[in-house]
């Protein structure tokens, strides 16, 4: 034991150079981020509000997501089962989604009824 | 032949490897980030829900005012920037978005310098983050301290035959709009915001445990690829709450 700790700080440490393909990766990645999020704040201001502009700001999250969670988390490049594990119980939200904004329109038909 | 401790590739769960590739702690940490997914859906979620339940003003963004009987456009709430007495819808969200993403990239260059064993570049990188966490941090107090202070001139509202006026937003009453609008907003930002604080907390032990060396005894630098994911999510959730909170 007292051996051991008499070692520690004898740690030889090999520093390898940075490796530039991959930090161009990196900066090229967030380049893609900042761009989207500049289209979809241009977009707020410049197009009416409806269904197509939702629509193209759930795509352009989605992007955003799938480079973030890809590349940044690393996501992409894992096996196959850590992907499906993280993406199919993911993928339930989506009738969580559906089922809660037609709740909240019944909620709202209901309402002005009342009213 | 039958002695030689060859796993083949079509058998990853017969034992002897990792079946998904990854350590552990890693693993570990990818299923608390879906646990923590899975919450943050429900909110944002139950915010569409809301929102649907809620009638949206129809006759044009520059006419809206605000009111209790419809949802507030949000690009007409969020119209501050400090220093400045002008009306600049969304700008300051769109710093925080960015500021959040760049911390983002400083904590996958930590990462990568960690990989190469390069202590001196694991710290820069990691302070770079605990510095963009806590400017992030400081810009969502000032977020808060506006809306819960309110306009100059509030919004006069009718209570039992009274006109009484209310001025800013918090969990009991909203100048802007329906309540539940403020509500949602101090809970999602806020839920979110001590996962940043949390983060920042995180990221101070990883940078203090690299400066003294502990990484460099153990060989590698895991613990800073464990956090950065959990920073990545943070990042990933504020991408969510920009989209469907601010743009939408």
């Amino acid at each position: 034991m007292g051996a051991h700790a008499h070692h520690d700080h004898e740690v030889k440490v090999t520093v390898l150079p940075p490796d530039s393909a991959k930090i161009r990766k990196i900066w090229v990645t967030c380049g893609i981020l900042a761009f989207l999020t500049a289209v979809e704040f241009l977009l707020a201001f410049t197009m009416p509000r409806g269904v197509w502009l939702t629509a193209i700001f759930v795509i352009l999250t989605f992007f955003k997501t799938f480079y973030i969670v890809g590349e940044f988390m690393h996501l992409k490049h894992e096996t196959k089962v850590l992907i499906w594990s993280i993406i199919l119980p993911m993928s339930f939200v989506v009738w969580l989604i559906t089922a809660l904004c037609v709740e909240g329109d019944a909620i709202l038909v209901l309402r002005e009824w009342v009213k | 032949m039958a002695t030689t401790a060859v796993v083949s590739n079509n058998n990853r769960w017969g034992g002897g490897v990792s079946p998904f590739g990854a350590s552990y702690g890693k693993l570990m940490m990818w299923f608390f980030l879906l646990s923590d997914a899975l919450t943050f859906s429900g909110l944002l979620v139950t915010y569409g829900m809301s929102r649907f339940s809620h009638g949206a003003f129809t006759k044009g963004v520059d006419l809206w005012t605000a009111s209790q009987a419809y949802w507030p456009i949000p690009e007409k709430v969020f119209t501050h920037i400090p220093f400045f007495h002008i009306s600049a819808p969304l700008a300051f969200v769109g710093l925080m978005t960015f500021i959040l993403i760049m911390s983002s990239v400083t904590m996958v260059l930590a990462v990568e310098a960690g990989h190469r064993m390069d202590r001196a570049a694991v710290q820069k990188w990691m302070l770079w983050t605990i510095l963009g966490g806590l400017t992030f941090l400081s810009c969502q107090a000032w977020e808060w301290t506006i809306l819960i202070n309110g306009s100059e001139k509030g919004l006069t509202i009718m209570e039992d035959g009274v006109a009484r006026t209310i001025f800013g937003a918090n969990l009991t009453e909203n100048e802007y709009g329906p309540q539940l609008f403020a509500n949602l907003f101090f809970v999602i930002t806020g839920f979110h915001g001590t996962h940043v604080l949390s983060g920042v907390v995180l990221n101070f032990i990883i940078f203090y445990k690299t400066t003294i060396g502990d990484y460099e005894r153990q060989g590698h630098y895991e613990m800073v690829e464990k956090v950065g994911l959990y920073w990545h999510f943070v990042d990933l959730v504020w991408v969510f709450v920009f989209t469907f909170f601010y743009l939408v």
